[in-house]
């Protein structure tokens, strides 16, 4: 068995009186495709947004490796290795792709206070943001204003900005969502080119792209995890089927 | 983000040449309105480090320009004479605290909140001038000399000539403009656009944002410093009126009418107001309807600033093919004009 | 000093608060409802104050000169919410904070054009000129004590309006949500203009009762503009709860500040606001 990357221990979040995380204790493997699935409302984006530090937890745990990052802010969880890219896309929309993938690979400078030498002269940053263009498949479309590409190279670019910032662990929020079956694919494609060398935690609605590229399967319902397993597990449990299933059905 | 196109870049170094030679042929009178508007201008400029680059609305800018001519007044106001050196050396580190304590407590805020705490702020500092005895009170402190600039024994330059104080300021002009265009190609300046733009994502993307937000606002609070300081020398006196926060919006009104997020753009500004502070009275007494007449017709009519305008002029007078494509996708703003030569 | 002197203090602090809630309010429904920071509100205190010295010298009654004055000022809001506010509401906080800001150089220049650079006094109402004996040689004007009452009078008719009328259901449902009052197919233009004009009107009320105890004098609304500003921020900027408690905060911090620390009686006030928000960055009844 390899090594736990992330691990939670009874992670709570509530907001007021609503529950939306309810003792969640995962771990996730380094080099394993872990995703997530679950009906809307399920706790799926604010299980991620306590990975990632946006919110911190009512209650429970976080450790990354052997650290304890319950506590840390999102701009320390992203140092220490950790990146992710959200549901909403969340560009800088007036930059360029360069320019947007820039701010993520300028981020692993040991510090950006700097005054003085001019920020273009940074090679490594610059060979950064060029990989990371290559990986999201933009490298094309560099000097073009973000606000002027299409929705899927929109998404495409918040993966970049991601990889830029040269992770060990991707948190993906939905990459799919809102996107047409030909751009689907060509993302799928590139998670399963990421999985290669990452650990990808994906959270994801689309059940087919999940089981096409993960490589274990957590379920939630309610803010709670009903069942974790490899893919074949989940496909055939009885339990997931009728809470997931049932559950859209009472949606609809 | 503004890149200098070449058109704007040949603009402003006429318009320095321009200033470099007027007191040839300029009358005294102008040559003081001239010093007036170039202290304004980098007042103006480290303002617009805030709104135009790192957007944060401050409404109490004044505060830190009257620290910068209150630190002068109140460290020499008995003095016979005043050694530039120490003098500079204390603004500086004055106004940096200042602002050091003001912004740590403000950016906690954000949005309306941060505007009305700075707006607070500089009204505090306002009542402590005015309501002090030992700092003059309503009236102010005078100065009876000028800073003296030595080397060893010898003055470099005699500040009690107009024409030089002209010169100094010109180049505390300069050099400010020189200094912050400097800060902002440097990494510290694309992160504090990108704050400016989408800060969660920043922070997401793993920068200490409130950190950079304190920096921005200690070096903008510092160069508003020098202006004040610069100010309190060239007329011999300060006010309370300096921290007021008449000041803080007139310094807004000049960072937007000029153009905010150009390092340009405020000095522009700057000379349109004095200029018009200066020609609306011959015209009627009531000229403050004018002025805020012009102001809300700035709001209105021209958001982006007479710098913005001059963007849209020389883009439309020296479009040559390779700008073509990109100026479509642009669009209105003309930020990216120069994005062929990947420039950040 | 005796308990007289402070009890004294104690209704004149209160009185100030007052006053300072019926700017507050006005300015914090404006920001809470159409998200406009409106510096130009110190303005309508400032026209209130001198549309009541105007209309009661021309009546020779104070009474007639308030209800001849809060029509004028509705109008005035009104219009100035049609002519200029209104292109405001997809803007920026900079471009409210300017626009407004030229308003106010407009109003004071137009009020130095009708009324001139004088200051002026209005007199108390006869009827209300006599003072209240509190001990032998203490002795409280009933004026003041009358303000107090009519503050009370019209915080409780807003109450009332907020809670109980249609108009007001209107206004809480677009001070907790703004976007969703424009999808429930209420007029929004007019809702933003009469919540406007409604909300300046209070400004200029308290500049109508404030006029016989203080005098009326150009600039008069820039104070009372920063000093609700400060009310507002530490109430939670679109509370009204908030700004009640913060009107009677400073009311009284001003007042006893004044008393107790004449040095720097008006950095109290901006003194308690810093240290509020540092306790609490969104104000006391603010929503983060």
């Amino acid at each position: 068995m390899s090594e736990v990357i992330l691990r939670t221990e009874g992670l709570c979040k509530h907001f007021g009186g609503l529950q939306a995380t309810h003792e969640v204790s995962l771990s996730f493997e380094r080099g394993v495709t872990h995703g997530i699935l679950g009906p809307n409302g399920a706790g799926k984006t604010t299980l991620i947004n306590l990975l990632s530090g946006e919110l911190a937890p009512s209650s429970g745990k976080i450790f990354f490796k052997d650290y304890d990052i319950t506590q840390a802010t999102s701009d320390k969880v992203s140092r220490i290795g950790i990146g992710r890219s959200f549901q909403k896309t969340n560009i800088f929309a007036d930059f360029t792709c360069f320019q947007n993938c820039w701010v993520g690979a300028q981020s692993r400078l040991s510090s950006s206070m700097r005054f003085i030498r001019p920020a273009r002269h940074l090679r490594e940053v610059h060979r950064r943001t060029d990989r990371a263009l290559q990986l999201c498949g933009l490298a094309e479309r560099r000097n073009i204003q973000a606000s002027s590409m299409s929705y899927g190279e929109q998404r495409q670019l918040e993966i970049g900005m991601m990889l830029a910032t040269e992770p060990e662990l991707l948190l993906l929020d939905e990459p799919l969502a809102g996107m047409g079956s030909e751009e689907s694919l060509k993302i799928t494609e590139l998670l399963k080119e990421l999985a290669k060398e990452h650990t990808l935690i994906l959270i994801e609605h689309d059940m087919d792209a999940v089981f096409a590229v993960a490589d274990r399967l957590t379920v939630m319902v309610n803010g709670a995890e009903l069942e974790t397993g490899d893919v074949a597990q989940i496909r055939n449990s009885t339990a997931v089927q009728e809470a997931y299933l049932g559950s859209s059905e009472d949606a609809a | 983000m503004y890149t200098l196109t070449r058109p704007i870049l040949i603009f402003l170094c006429l318009g320095v040449a321009a200033l470099v030679l007027f007191p040839l042929v300029g009358s005294e009178f102008y040559v003081g309105l001239l010093i007036r508007i170039m202290i304004l201008s980098i007042f103006a400029i480290s303002l617009d480090l805030l709104i135009g680059y790192t957007g944060l609305i401050s409404f109490g800018h004044a505060a830190f320009f009257g620290i910068g001519g209150y630190t002068l007044a109140i460290f020499f106001q008995d003095a016979d004479s005043i050694n530039f050196w120490i003098a500079l050396v204390l603004v500086l580190s004055c106004s940096a605290l200042v602002a050091l304590l003001v912004g740590w407590i403000s950016i906690r805020a954000s949005g309306v909140y941060f505007i009305m705490l700075t707006l607070a702020f500089a009204q505090m500092f306002y009542y402590f001038f005015f309501e002090s005895p030992d700092f003059g009170g309503d009236d102010g402190i005078f100065l009876f000399s000028k800073p003296e600039i030595l080397i060893g024994s010898t003055s470099l330059i005699d500040l009690e000539d107009e024409h030089n104080f002209y010169y100094f300021v010109l180049a505390w002009m300069v050099a400010v403009y020189l200094i912050l265009s400097m800060i902002l190609k440097a990494p510290f300046g694309h992160v504090i656009v990108a704050i400016k733009a989408n800060e969660s994502r920043v922070r997401a993307l793993g920068y200490p944002v409130q950190r950079y937000k304190l920096v921005s606002f200690v070096i903008a609070g510092t160069l508003a410093g020098i202006a004040g300081f610069l100010e309190a020398a060239h007329t011999g006196y300060v006010t309370p009126a300096y921290l007021g926060w008449h000041e803080s919006g007139i310094v807004m009104v000049i960072v937007i009418l000029g153009g905010m997020g150009t390092l340009f753009g405020p000095i522009l500004g700057a000379f349109v107001i004095v200029l018009l502070q200066d020609f609306l009275p011959n015209f009627t007494e009531h000229w403050q309807l004018l002025m805020g007449g012009i102001i809300i017709a700035v709001v209105l009519f021209l958001p982006k600033g007479i710098a913005g305008l001059l963007y849209r002029l020389s883009n439309r007078l020296f479009t040559s093919k390779e700008y073509a494509d990109v100026s479509q996708n642009s669009g209105d703003t003309p930020a990216t004009v120069d994005v062929r030569e990947q420039s950040l | 000093m005796d308990s007289s002197f402070y009890l004294i203090q104690l209704l004149n602090g209160i009185q100030y608060g007052f006053l300072l809630f019926l700017v507050a309010s006005g300015l914090t429904l404006i920001f809470g409802i159409m998200g406009i920071i409106n510096l130009a509100h110190g303005s309508f205190y400032m026209i209130g104050s001198y549309l009541a010295f105007w209309f009661t010298s021309l009546t020779d009654n104070f009474l007639y000169g308030i209800l001849l004055a809060i029509p004028v000022t509705l109008v005035v809001g009104y219009a100035v919410e049609r002519l200029a506010i209104s292109y405001l509401y997809q803007r920026d906080h900079l471009y409210q904070v300017l626009l407004t800001y030229a308003l106010i150089l407009i109003f004071n220049e137009l009020q130095r054009m009708l009324w001139g650079s004088d200051v002026h006094s209005v007199a108390v109402p006869q009827a209300f000129s006599g003072s209240v004996q509190l001990t032998e040689n203490q002795a409280y004007p009933v004026y003041r004590l009358l303000i107090s009452a009519s503050c009370i009078v019209i915080a409780l008719a807003m109450y009332w309006v907020i809670q109980k009328t249609r108009l007001g259901m209107t206004i809480r449902a677009g001070a907790s949500n703004r976007e969703m009052v424009q999808s429930l197919g209420i007029n929004v233009n007019r809702l933003f203009a009469v919540v406007f004009s409604l909300g300046v009107t209070l400004a200029a009320l308290a500049g109508m009762l404030a006029a016989p105890v203080n005098t009326v004098y150009p600039g008069i609304g820039d104070g009372v503009l920063i000093i609700s500003f400060v009310v507002v921020v530490i109430g939670g900027i679109g509370s009204i709860k908030g700004a009640f408690i913060g009107a009677m905060l400073i009311g009284l911090a001003d007042t006893f500040g004044k008393v107790l620390l004449p040095e720097m009686a008006s950095m109290v006030v901006y003194a308690l606001m810093a240290l509020v928000l540092f306790w609490r960055p969104q104000g006391l009844f603010g929503k983060g």
